[in-house]
């Protein structure tokens, strides 16, 4: 073996892997991409900084430094003696008013509490699809419910109401499999029946289980909360029925929805709830009273009907023609092709769209407070700001109102970008 | 649905009318007229027998009357002596003020929160993400009233720029922000041409337009050249001056002079004022519509796919004419139609002026007028009108736009 004495060194082993250098890698690595990775991109990052800054340092001290135990404002300002602090214990006082209004019982407030967490119950098995289906009877029981334990009064109403719907259902499940037509119209008629029938055991006293509650009693976020489950869930029915209607073949029928929805959804909320305030009542026989809080229901389901009627009108426009002829050559009439083929999907496509109506409309019921309705904002604006004790606790309560409804609707975004995920059955 | 195929019977039964498809929608339609004529009948009886028992009439008389209360914001002529018509006219102009500032800004700021929240630095697209999601579900009427609250709670008295040595000063001694509203300065002419102050200020918009058309014309001009020479001309220099100097000229004839606001005795004169009310409803409407805008420009640009910018460059077009000429295009067919009912959005919503007594269409004609005259069916009649009418002509807008820009296929 000849040995090469001209090289004074030969390696014999391979070198092991080099660390990469510092700046590639870890936390640096990502520094210098993400942040700084131009000039440009160097300026913004250091404007974001600053403006973060400026927002934390305003408002960290004054929420670390914020008071709870006072029972007013000047109370605050003593303690505080000039340093920057929130004054929170206008919550932690006026917790109750934020919440239920002024004026509902504070004895009875385990009602609309139980009626909240309930909701959930029933709100459930319509949200995740996993959970047992017979679920969905308490679902179904869930406005009885809820209507008993907030209003009170005899418990006989809502169990009149609610055999009226079974005497529909029974009669609809006798007749609709022969006729379409003939079980919906008997249905309505058998409910109708109930409900007239129903109208003379209802009790007229005052003396029940549950304290009747007025109307006109209900505020606060409670307001808000019920505004918003009641009018979305009326109108979702209301809209699909509203869009079928734009899509049919009969010019009268498509002629009516035509004009009901755009004129709706050309009009501000703010005018619809006027009409609810001022003129409705002008519309219902001169003997009766319809309290406020079902006119501005009435009005605000009409007005998110429409919307939603547009986002399944959208739906029902996506789905291949195929579908529709598929179900005609099948020889599916047009209750069965709806119900079936095309509504499943559709619902499915326009559901972002359903979401996001939801959405904006609970948002949309803190506009009752202009036709002074005592909603959260109603509240906030009217009793509490009034009162010699809270006047000029602006930020903690209007910070607080805010909170709340970003909760609730990043919560609802949240769930609807979860079930789009969930029902994208589609390979993409 | 398919009529051809039923085969012809003898002879007409009363259940055809349900289940024979040739008469079915015929029977539906009726039944349908019936109710409709039914409700309307049912309602508008309710309403003669409602008024007559409260001794009313539909009359839109109280127009003609005098309206008897002030409006801080207006646009043209108005005082407490003005008819009610008037006031509406002045509600009508507010309406319209507030929402063209609203749109002209809410766009501005949902582009540049739309464009930077697809960065890729980490830090600026997360602070617009969380921007778009806190105003996003938050109501406008909060966002409304937070700003309110801001204009006129935390932004000093006039008397603080008082003294020797004020509490607050102007900024650049321009501004004055106080908890009355902002006070801007405010141009005016030495020498005008006319002598209403409106016509002046159209005289200008006309050299405006002129100029457009110029610039028009030069930009044509470029392209013929290039057309006929491939070399297009520098046009920047031309384009800037057919701008600038035909407008500078007019607005040197006329003296233009600016007036500054100056504190005289407790409050401040001179200049232009805007009210807070005004300011609070322009730029909460504009943040909170913006967050809005800013996802729509978003899904516009990520709707274009990549391959698009790589056939693009392997074209060989630089980076700043993939965007202009191939991006943007396709990314405005589908930014726009959610744009522009956004802007309608903006103009429904400016309804909530009322809430903090900003005097547009919705405070005055159904807010004070209707309490004062108590005409609650004829007011809320013409407010719906007016928006019907607005968003008709933004939707007639829309639908002309969508069909112009409509992928000409097949």
């Amino acid at each position: 073996m000849p040995t090469d004495t001209s090289v004074a060194f030969v390696r014999t082993a391979e070198i092991p892997p080099s660390p990469p250098p510092p700046s590639e890698t870890g936390l640096v690595k990502w520094i210098r991409e993400n942040l700084f990775s131009s000039w440009g991109n160097s300026i913004l990052t250091l404007v974001s900084l600053y403006a973060i800054y400026v927002i934390l340092s305003a408002t960290v001290p004054w929420i670390v430094n914020g008071i709870w135990t006072t029972s007013s404002l000047a109370e605050c300002r003593e303690i505080l003696q000039g340093q920057v602090g929130a004054c929170f214990s206008v919550l932690t006082e006026r917790w109750n008013q934020l919440l239920y209004g002024f004026k509902y019982p504070v004895e009875e407030y385990w009602r609309p509490n139980l009626a909240f967490l309930l909701l959930f119950v029933a709100a459930a098995p319509v949200l995740f699809f996993d959970l047992p289906r017979k679920l969905l009877a308490f679902t179904a029981l869930y406005p009885f419910i809820a209507y008993w334990l907030i209003w009170g009064g005899s418990i006989m109403i809502p169990i009149v109401a609610l055999l009226g719907f079974v005497a529909g259902y029974f009669v609809f499940d006798r007749f609709g499999k022969q006729s379409f037509a003939t079980g919906f119209f008997g249905a309505i008629v058998a409910a109708f029946v109930v409900w007239w029938i129903g109208g003379f055991i209802i009790p007229e006293t005052e003396d029940t289980f549950l304290p009747a509650v007025p109307s006109r009693d209900l505020g606060g976020f409670m307001l808000n909360m019920m505004l918003g489950v009641t009018c979305v869930s009326l109108s979702l029915p209301l809209g699909i029925v509203l869009a079928l209607g734009r899509q049919s073949k009969m010019p009268l029928i498509k002629g009516i929805c035509v004009i009901f929805i755009e004129f709706i959804r050309g009009v501000p909320l703010i005018t619809l709830l006027f009409v609810a305030s001022v003129m409705l009542s002008y519309f219902f026989p001169p003997e009766s009273t319809v309290d406020l809080f079902l006119r501005v229901v009435i009005m605000i389901t009409m007005f998110s009907a429409a919307y939603i009627a547009e986002v399944i009108r959208g739906g029902l426009a996506a789905l291949p023609k195929g579908q529709y002829e598929a179900a005609d050559s099948l020889g599916l009439d047009y209750p069965q092709a709806m119900r079936l083929i095309i509504l499943p999907q559709a619902l499915k496509i326009s559901i972002p769209g359903i979401v996001n109506v939801a959405v904006g409309l609970f948002k949309d019921t803190t506009l009752v407070s202009v036709i002074s309705m005592f909603d959260l904002v109603g509240m906030i604006r009217g009793p509490i700001l009034a009162s010699t004790e809270w006047n000029g606790v602006y930020w903690e309560l209007l910070g607080f109102a805010a909170f709340l409804f970003f909760i609730v609707c990043y919560g609802i975004s949240q769930y609807s970008q979860w079930l789009e995920r969930r029902l994208a059955t589609d390979h993409r | 649905m398919s009529t051809a195929s039923d085969p012809e019977q003898a002879g007409f039964r009363l259940s055809m009318l349900f289940n024979d498809t040739r008469y079915r929608s015929l029977t539906f339609q009726a039944i349908a007229a019936i109710l409709l004529a039914l409700s309307i009948w049912y309602l508008g009886n309710n309403l003669i027998q409602n008024l007559r028992e409260a001794g009313l009439n539909i009359s839109f008389g109280f127009f003609g009357e005098p309206a008897g209360y002030d409006i801080n914001q207006r646009l043209i002529e108005y005082d407490s002596q003005s008819s009610h018509g008037r006031a509406a006219v002045v509600g009508i102009l507010n309406t319209l003020l507030v929402a063209f500032l609203a749109c002209v800004t809410a766009t501005v700021f949902g582009v540049i929160a739309g464009v930077l929240r697809l960065s890729n630095n980490w830090l600026v697209s997360k602070l617009m993400a969380f921007y778009v999601e806190i105003f996003r579900n938050i109501p406008v009427l909060i966002w409304i009233i937070i700003i309110f609250t801001i204009m006129t709670a935390v932004l000093p008295s006039p008397r603080a720029f008082r003294g020797d040595d004020p509490a607050s000063s102007m900024f650049l001694d321009a501004v004055a922000f106080t908890n009355r509203g902002v006070y801007i300065p405010g141009p005016s002419f030495n020498a005008p041409l006319f002598e209403a102050a409106a016509m002046n200020w159209l005289l200008v918009l006309a050299v405006l337009v002129a100029s457009f058309f110029g610039s028009k014309a030069i930009g044509s001009w470029a392209s013929r050249v290039q057309e006929e020479t491939g070399d297009r001309p520098k046009t920047l220099l031309m384009t800037l001056g057919v701008w600038i100097v035909p407008v500078a000229i007019l607005l040197f004839i006329m003296g233009l002079t600016w007036n500054f606001p100056e504190l005289k005795g407790f409050n401040f004169s001179g200049g232009i004022k805007i009210g807070g009310p005004l300011i609070a409803l322009w730029f909460a409407l504009s943040i909170y519509t913006g967050a809005f805008i800013a996802e729509n420009v978003r899904a516009g640009i990520q709707a274009i796919s990549k391959g698009q910018t790589e056939a693009a460059g392997a074209l060989g077009l630089r980076p700043g004419r993939i965007m202009n000429l191939v991006i943007l295009p396709q990314a405005l067919r589908v930014i726009i139609p959610p744009l522009i009912s956004q802007y309608l959005n903006i103009t429904k919503n400016s309804s909530l002026a009322i809430a903090v007594g900003y005097a547009d269409i919705t405070a005055t004609l159904g807010g004070i007028t209707l309490n004062q005259t108590g005409r609650a069916i004829e007011c809320v009649l013409l407010l719906m009108l007016f928006y019907l009418t607005i968003s008709l002509l933004i939707s007639a807008f829309m639908n002309v736009y969508n069909n112009s820009i409509k992928l000409k296929e097949r």
